[in-house]
């Protein structure tokens, strides 16, 4: 019987529950031993000038053994933007002449214990010329105050350009709306923080324990800031503690970490505290939209414009570039028969963005998802119903969109189905009828979300998407994978064992994965995008099938047979001649003379594009503006699902993550750049209480660009929950006269917009709604 | 300040600053390194673990160790994640954390497991908002806590089988 599909428990486990997992902080290693304790002088405002650094009395204080400026660190080149971006928007690794957000490294410490670190940072004494801070994006796009004055703009990237845009796009509508609605930043927030562990040996070779989302990307990256070959570096990847897209590549202090190391001939180690994180680490999302849509009062929408602002905060890095990929899925699962979309990038001196679950398609869903609501009520028509006469009809054969991406499979419209069924949608309708009849001050709103998501991209279509995988069978029955895959939560020894056990006939708990340690395994693209399975996995599926094939000869001479009258049997792993089971040998045996190993590279056609639809139902109060959310119900089809307990956790974290952005989480700025969401008290971290239990609703409509039919599973709950929920917020006040909500929809903005629509007048003292409210629905 | 701590059961004397956190005792000095430091405002739980103080019934009540100070520890029992399994089998409800897939990356899960532990001492057999409410003070970045709190209330019921080593199937649950 076939392990694929099954609810396998995972293999992390019993060490993850008992002696729990070994994060770079807690790696105890001889090479470290004696390491000093690196601290991040961080400036602690947004713009500035700096005007003299002074050490001397952090370097008398107890237990430090150096401290270090961008001028003794001069040695290492400048950070450069990637090519597309303004190039003289590039940094040194050490704030130098300035000092570009509040949070941005400027000096560093190193001391013979931790807690003398935390004392000897505060004793540095920086001495700031105060710049304006740079955080209205309408202001920085007008280049008021540059961040970066030799660049001459604080544009660092444009994505197509408004004179490209068509004056005709909404001639033919009978109906236009638009809207300036805002994606709003927040704060990866993995529960484990940023870390480095850093030693050199008397080769001067560097190995660096540093968590991350895939090594051999980490080591180039080092390689590049450090200003040495990449074969001098070797990166050991630690348990990870979540990374959700922030834990990418090298960052300036996993760097310093190394060179303070090679500085002071001894180990360093570096450990963020969780201030340092929420304002040091990237952010994710944080774009202005601009949503156009148009189209005819029977609810066909005729034409589409996206228009966004892209705040890259204070270096360019991935975040800057991530537009490209809101245009590219700007349409969504729609068949819109004209669509068009433009974006610059612009910095400010706020934290940098990076890549944070979802890295770009949240944000083209969020905004195709309110347009279609915005247009739903414009005409008055319901919003599953708009959604059903706008989706793609289903296809099987790959769907290029007018953006250029090459759908792979798709059903848009069974999702719909699927989850409106599952949610009882005409009821929930009924349901929020009759509380608007009887005046309940508590409101019924039911949001809808339908996504599709690109997951698996390689470099473009002239470099398609690959992994490899090397699978070894031991002469003792078990056997060991290396992956280029990362995981750092996603069970990939379980279903990566899956799958060789699938073809090996070995036990799941005989096979082992070995991952990020670049001597071991020197190729790989990591785990990001939703990647791992259609790539990784499937080059796990490939090595094992190889495998069998190369056992099978060394079988056939054994049993001096020909190899086409063998049978792999998989039940006893083993080679018998067909008909004559006594004439046998074990798939392990042929592993004793000569090693049984295979190294095979998956290269797949190209990106593949999961969808779903999810249903929001969501209570508001109209007194306080509190809203609690009610049920999720959710329909994610990612193709086959090798593991449903994975994959059902996968879909519980991204649900969870883009609801929280909808109705809970966001990092705030003050006027002048001040971080107000810089600690867990502050920043409004999803806790237990805010979520329910969730309601997963299956379908697996299969790709075929793998033999598994798998596409990546990993972000696409972020990308539906987080349009579904402010559609239910607004859903749930739209008789009421409120049209749109922010995000995050926290009472007060609630408050506010009742407030703004005349609903709060309009209910009365007596509870009872009065006045200008329109019908429900 | 010399201090005599029993850790997991096993009595300790210990000379530490007194301003050492228990966190830090626990990690640093004594090794054991599942408790982790997720935040510096002692709102994420990931150092959750249970303390006990004597004349005290029960395995003792959950605390957050980077708010405890070693020397505010003294004279008491300290269980850890480490300390609770016993004669190699999970207790239940880490047994159930496994069975209903209660963690991904695992940085919260020392955490979670005793907060659980502590929340099930206190309330035994807990409604689900009930087991919300409780673990309103650990935070969960991977799993949106649905399998957590499925976990506990498995442990609750007793239906957690005990783990072994790996790789058997799960029961299809309804």
């Amino acid at each position: 019987m076939s392990i694929l599909g099954t609810r396998v428990l995972r293999t992390e486990d019993p060490r993850f529950l008992t002696s729990g997992g070994v994060y770079t902080e807690d790696v105890v290693d001889e090479r470290l031993a004696g390491a000093g304790h690196v601290f991040f002088v961080r400036s602690p405002v947004a713009h500035a000038r700096i005007a003299g650094i002074d050490v001397s009395a952090a370097l008398s204080a107890p237990g430090v053994v150096a401290a270090f400026t961008a001028a003794d660190v001069a040695d290492l080149a400048p950070i450069k933007p990637g090519p597309m971006f303004n190039q003289e928007m590039s940094r040194p690794i050490l704030a130098a002449d300035k000092v570009r957000f509040v949070g941005d490294p400027v000096a560093l410490v190193v001391t013979e214990q931790a807690y003398q670190g935390e004392d000897a940072v505060e004793l540095v004494d920086v001495d700031y010329d105060l710049l304006p801070a740079v955080i209205d994006l309408a202001d920085a796009a007008a280049d008021k105050v540059l961040v970066y004055e030799e660049a001459g703009t604080n544009v660092t990237a444009n994505f197509g350009d408004s004179s490209a845009l068509d004056g005709h796009l909404f001639d033919d509508c009978e109906v236009v709306t638009t809207r300036t609605i805002l994606n709003q930043r927040v704060a990866p927030a993995p529960m484990e923080t940023r870390a480095a562990a850093a030693a050199w040996d008397s080769d001067g070779r560097l190995t660096a324990w540093i968590p991350n989302q895939g090594a051999q990307g980490t080591k180039s990256g080092l390689a590049r800031l450090l200003g040495v070959p990449a074969e001098q570096v070797r990166v050991i990847t630690p348990d990870v503690g979540g990374a959700f897209g922030a834990k990418f590549g090298a960052d300036p202090e996993h760097a310093l970490v190394a060179w303070v190391a090679r500085r002071l001939g001894r180990p360093a180690r570096w450990t963020e505290t969780r201030y340092e994180n929420l304002i040091a680490m990237t952010h994710g999302r944080a774009q202005q939209q601009t949503v156009t849509i148009g189209g005819r009062r029977d609810g066909t929408v005729l034409a589409y414009r996206l228009e966004i602002v892209q705040d890259a905060g204070a270096h360019v890095r991935i975040g800057a570039m991530l537009p490209f990929l809101t245009i590219l899925m700007a349409p969504g699962p729609y068949q819109i028969p004209r669509a068009e979309a433009i974006a610059k990038s612009v910095v400010t001196t706020t934290t940098p963005m990076g890549a944070y679950r979802g890295a770009g398609r949240p944000e083209a869903t969020a905004a195709i998802e309110r347009a279609m609501d915005l247009f739903a009520a414009e005409i008055g028509m319901d919003p599953a119903e708009v959604r059903r006469r706008n989706l793609l009809p289903k296809f099987t054969e790959p769907h290029r969109t007018k953006f250029g991406a090459l759908y792979d499979t798709g059903d848009y419209a069974a999702g719909l189905d699927k989850v409106l069924a599952a949610a009882g949608y005409d009821e929930l309708r009924r349901e929020q009828a009759e509380r608007r009849a009887r005046g309940d001050t508590v409101a019924l709103g039911i949001g809808l979300a339908s996504y599709v998501e690109i997951t698996g991209m390689g470099d473009g279509e002239e470099s398609p998407p690959q992994e490899n995988a090397t699978v070894e069978v031991h002469p003792d029955g078990t056997a060991t994978i290396l992956t280029g895959t990362s995981p750092h939560g996603q069970g990939h020894a379980t279903a990566w064992a899956m799958l060789a056990s699938e073809e090996l006939g070995i036990p799941v708990d005989k096979i082992t994965l070995k991952w990020g340690d670049t001597d071991l395994i020197p190729e790989g693209g990591g785990t990001g995008g939703s990647r791992s399975l259609q790539h990784g996995g499937a080059a796990v599926q490939q090595a094992s099938q190889e495998l069998i094939e190369i056992a099978r000869e060394r079988a056939a001479s054994e049993l001096e047979a020909n190899p086409a009258d063998l049978r792999f049997d998989v039940e006893r792993s083993a080679f018998e001649v067909a008909g004559d089971p006594d004439a046998s040998v074990p798939l392990a045996h042929l592993a004793e003379e000569e090693r049984l190993v295979v190294r095979t590279v998956f290269t797949a056609p190209g990106a593949t594009f999961p969808f779903g639809s999810h249903v929001a139902v969501v209570e508001v109060d109209t007194e306080t503006g509190k809203v609690v959310l009610r049920r999720m119900v959710t329909v994610d089809d990612a193709g086959f699902v090798l593991n449903p307990l994975l994959a059902e956790g996968q879909r519980h974290g991204g649900i969870a993550q883009g609801a929280a952005q909808a109705f809970v989480e966001e990092v705030v700025y003050d006027g002048d750049g001040n971080p107000l969401t810089a600690s867990f008290a502050d920043y409004p971290f999803l806790s237990a209480t805010e979520v329910p239990s969730f309601e997963l609703a299956d379908m697996q409509t299969l790709t075929t660009y793998n033999p598994l039919g798998v596409k990546g599973i990993g972000e696409a709950g972020s990308i539906g929950a987080t349009p579904a929920v402010q559609n239910a917020v607004i859903d749930a006040l739209a008789y009421l006269g409120v049209r749109h909500i922010d995000m995050p929809a926290s009472p007060q903005r609630v408050w506010q917009a009742l407030r703004s629509a005349g609903g709060v007048r309009a209910i009365g003292v007596w509870g009872v709604p009065r006045g200008h409210c329109g019908p429900p629905g | 300040m010399q201090v005599e701590i029993t850790v997991n059961g096993q009595q300790r004397s210990d000379d530490v600053e007194p301003r050492l956190l228990l966190v830090h005792y626990l990690r640093e000095v004594c090794g054991l390194r599942a408790a982790n430091v997720g935040c510096d405002t002692t709102s994420c739980g990931a150092c959750t673990v249970l303390m006990k103080g004597p004349g005290e019934v029960g395995g003792g009540t959950s605390v957050k160790s980077c708010t405890v100070l070693t020397v505010q520890a003294a004279g008491q029992q300290v269980t850890t994640a480490e300390g609770l399994a016993a004669n190699g089998e999970l207790h239940p409800v880490q047994a159930a954390f496994r069975q209903e897939h209660g963690l991904q990356c695992g940085f919260c899960t020392p955490g979670m497991v005793m907060a659980a532990v502590g929340l099930l001492a206190e309330n035994p057999h807990p409604t689900e908002a009930e087991v919300r409410e409780g673990l309103e003070g650990n935070f969960c970045r991977c799993t949106g806590y649905h399998n957590i709190v499925r976990a506990v209330l498995a442990a609750a019921d007793g239906a957690a089988a005990s783990g072994t080593a790996g790789g058997e199937r799960a029961e299809v649950s309804a």
